[in-house]
C-alpha cells in the first residue's frame, strides 16, 4: 500500500457514462490484476475505489476506467488533463493466475469489465488460449471490446437489449469447454455464473468501503472460510468460499 | 519530543495522540504502513465476550466532512483477541495498549474486562457504554447516570487497570452520566462516541445503511465534542480523553484546550492512513507557532483563559 499523488494523463468518455482515467505516479505497489485504488477527490469525505484497468510499470503510469453513478464519478469526470489526485494504490489480493489451466475465461459485466482487462493481458503474457465474454445493457454502453481483440483473445458480447452483439446475458454465451473463470460485474450475473460455471474459478467482489484497506470492517462478508474484508482478504474470491446472502 | 508528553492515569505517554477504537483494528494493518511505535497508544478494536460478525452490509455511507459506519462491533472475541491479535500485535507495537470493550450486560462487561486485566501489554481498559449499532446492549448503558455507574462498579471490581469510560453523545445530559461514572470510580472518561446519524437513497427512496442508522463521526461533529469534551473536563476531575472529528496538530491543540488530557483520533485514519503519523510530527512546529512549551501546560486552558 502506498500513498502518493499522481497526475491526470488522460480522463476521456469512452462509452455512455464511461470514462478512461490515466494517472501518472508511483505504480509500484500494484502488482496483480485484480487489484484496485482508492482516489481522494476534492470535496468529498470519503476515497472512491477503482479497479487498476492496466498499469504499465515502465512508464509510471495506472489506468482505471469508471462510470458516473453518483456526486463524486461525476466531480470526477470534470477532472481535467495535469490535475492531481491523492490516491492509495496497491490494495486488495487480486486475482490468483496460478489456477487459469490452458484456456482461462472471463466473465465481466458492465462496471466490472475493467479489471479483467489487466487479467487478460497478464494472461497473454503467459500463453494462455483466453476467452472474453463482455456484458452490457446496450450498445451505447460497450467498451474495451477492441482493447480485447487487440491482446488477441476471443471475445463474446452480450446486449440485454440486443442492439449489440448476442441478445442476452453473459450466461446465455458462455463457450462450451474452458480450463477456469474470473469474473466481475453486478451481483446478480455474479451468481448466475455461479450456478452455470462449469469449473473452479475467481469471483471479484463489491461492498460500499469506508477505508479500502482493512482498518474499519465496513466490507465485511461472511463466507464458507470465515468473515472476511472484501477491501483486504478480497476483493477476489474462489467459488468454493462464497456464501452468497439474500 | 518532552514537551509532548502527558500523563494518563498514571502512565506516561509519549504524546496525547492515539488511534480511536474501530478505526485502528488490532494495529498491524497500520504496522504494515508505519512505526506505529511513534503514538502515544492506541485503542484496539471494541471486544466482546463472543465473536460477533456485526451488522449486515451496506454499513458505511457518506456526508459532508464525514461519514456514518453500521459496523456493529465485528470482531474476533475475548479469547480470540488474546490467543492470537495480542500476541501478534506485541511483536510491532512495545507500548502500553489501551483494550476497548463492549458488552450487552454487566456479566458481559466484567468477563471481557477481567480477562483483559491479566494481559500485560493492556495499559487501560477503555469501557464502551455509547455503540450506537448494536441493539440491546452499548449505547443502551450510556444512556443513564445509574446503567452507566452500574458498569463501571462492574468493571472495577475485576481490573486494577485504569478504567476509562467511553460516552455517548446522544443523551440529554453526557455531563451527568460523566459524574456519575466518576463517583463509581471510573479513572477517566473518554467522549464522544458517534453521533446517532442517517442518510437515505433519494432514488430508491432506502436508507443508504443496512441497519437503517449509524454514527456519524469526521470533522463535521468536532465542534460538538470539543464543547461535551469542555463540559465534562469542568465537571470532573479524572482525566478526560477527547475525541470526536479530530483531524489535524492544531485540533489536538484545540481539545486539549477544552480540557482534553488525551486526544483520540478516529474517522481521520479512514481517509489518510498515515493521519495520526502526520499529527504527531506537525504538534512541534505548532506548539512553536502557539508559543507553547509544553503540551500538559495547556489542559483545560480554555476555562482558565476566558
Amino acid at each position: 500500500m502506498k500513498d502518493g499523488i499522481y497526475t491526470i494523463a488522460e480522463n476521456s468518455l469512452i462509452a455512455a457514462g464511461v470514462y478512461k482515467l490515466r494517472l501518472v505516479g508511483d505504480v509500484s505497489e500494484i502488482r496483480k490484476p485484480g487489484q484496485f485504488i482508492n482516489i481522494r477527490l476534492p470535496g468529498f469525505y470519503l476515497r472512491r475505489p477503482l479497479s487498476v484497468c492496466d498499469v504499465d510499470h515502465g512508464a509510471g503510469c495506472v489506468t482505471v476506467v469508471y462510470k458516473v453513478v453518483g456526486k463524486g464519478t461525476q466531480a470526477l469526470s470534470q477532472l481535467g488533463t495535469g490535475e492531481t489526485l491523492q490516491v492509495l494504490s496497491g490494495l486488495g489480493n487480486g486475482y490468483d493466475v496460478s489456477v487459469a489451466g490452458d484456456k482461462p475465461l472471463l466473465i465481466g459485466g458492465g462496471a466490472g469489465v475493467p479489471p479483467l482487462y489487466f487479467l487478460a493481458k497478464t494472461l497473454k503474457d503467459m500463453g494462455k488460449d483466453v476467452a472474453v465474454v463482455l456484458g452490457f445493457n446496450t450498445k451505447d454502453e460497450v467498451f474495451l471490446e477492441k482493447e480485447f481483440r487487440a491482446l488477441g483473445c476471443r471475445v463474446t458480447v452480450t446486449t440485454v437489449d440486443g442492439s449489440y452483439g448476442v441478445k442476452g446475458f453473459v450466461t446465455d454465451a458462455l463457450p462450451a469447454a474452458y480450463s477456469c473463470f474470473y469474473t466481475c460485474g453486478p451481483e446478480p450475473m455474479l451468481k448466475a455464473v455461479w450456478k452455470t460455471a462449469q469449473t473452479g474459478g475467481q469471483f471479484s467482489l463489491e461492498e460500499r468501503m469506508g477505508c479500502g484497506f482493512g482498518a474499519c470492517m465496513g466490507c465485511s462478508c461472511r463466507t464458507k472460510t470465515g468473515y472476511k474484508r472484501i477491501c483486504k482478504e478480497g476483493p477476489v474470491f474462489n467459488k468454493e468460499e462464497i456464501l452468497w446472502e439474500d | 519530543m518532552g514537551g509532548l508528553s502527558v500523563d494518563l492515569c498514571g502512565i506516561r505517554l509519549d504524546n496525547p495522540v492515539i488511534p480511536a477504537s474501530g478505526t485502528f483494528g488490532y494495529g498491524y494493518e497500520f504496522a504494515a504502513y508505519y512505526d506505529i511505535n511513534v503514538l502515544g497508544t492506541f485503542s484496539f478494536k471494541g471486544t466482546t465476550r463472543e465473536p460477533r460478525f456485526g451488522n449486515p452490509t451496506p454499513r458505511i455511507a457518506e456526508c459532508t466532512a464525514g461519514m456514518i459506519n453500521a459496523v456493529g462491533l465485528q470482531n474476533p472475541g475475548v479469547d480470540q483477541v488474546i490467543r492470537e491479535e495480542l500476541p501478534r500485535l506485541k511483536q510491532c507495537f512495545h507500548k502500553k495498549v489501551m483494550a476497548n470493550v463492549s458488552g450487552f450486560s454487566l456479566e458481559d462487561y466484567a468477563y471481557t474486562c477481567e480477562k483483559l486485566d491479566r494481559e500485560e501489554q493492556v495499559g487501560w481498559l477503555e469501557v464502551n457504554i455509547s455503540c450506537p449499532n448494536v441493539h440491546g446492549g452499548g449505547m443502551s448503558f450510556g444512556t443513564s447516570p445509574d446503567t452507566a455507574a452500574a458498569v463501571v462498579r462492574a468493571v472495577k471490581s475485576v481490573t486494577k487497570k485504569p478504567v476509562i469510560m467511553k460516552l455517548s453523545p446522544n443523551v440529554t445530559d453526557i455531563v451527568a452520566i460523566a459524574v456519575a461514572c466518576e463517583k463509581a470510580g471510573a479513572d477517566g472518561i473518554s467522549l464522544i462516541n458517534t453521533l446517532l446519524g442517517m442518510r437515505i437513497d433519494i432514488r430508491t427512496g432506502k436508507p443508504v445503511i443496512a441497519n437503517k442508522m449509524g454514527g456519524f463521526s469526521g470533522p463535521a461533529v468536532f465542534p460538538v465534542a470539543l464543547r461535551m469534551v469542555y463540559q465534562v473536563a469542568n465537571a470532573v476531575s479524572v482525566p478526560v480523553i477527547g475525541m470526536g472529528g479530530v483531524a489535524s496538530a492544531e485540533d489536538v491543540i484545540e481539545m486539549m484546550l477544552a480540557g482534553a488530557t488525551a486526544v483520540e483520533v478516529g474517522t481521520a485514519n479512514l481517509v489518510d492512513p498515515a493521519a495520526c503519523l502526520h499529527i504527531i510530527r506537525d504538534l512541534p512546529a505548532v506548539m512553536e507557532k502557539l508559543h507553547m512549551d509544553r503540551l500538559s501546560d495547556i489542559i483545560g486552558g480554555a476555562a482558565r483563559n476566558g
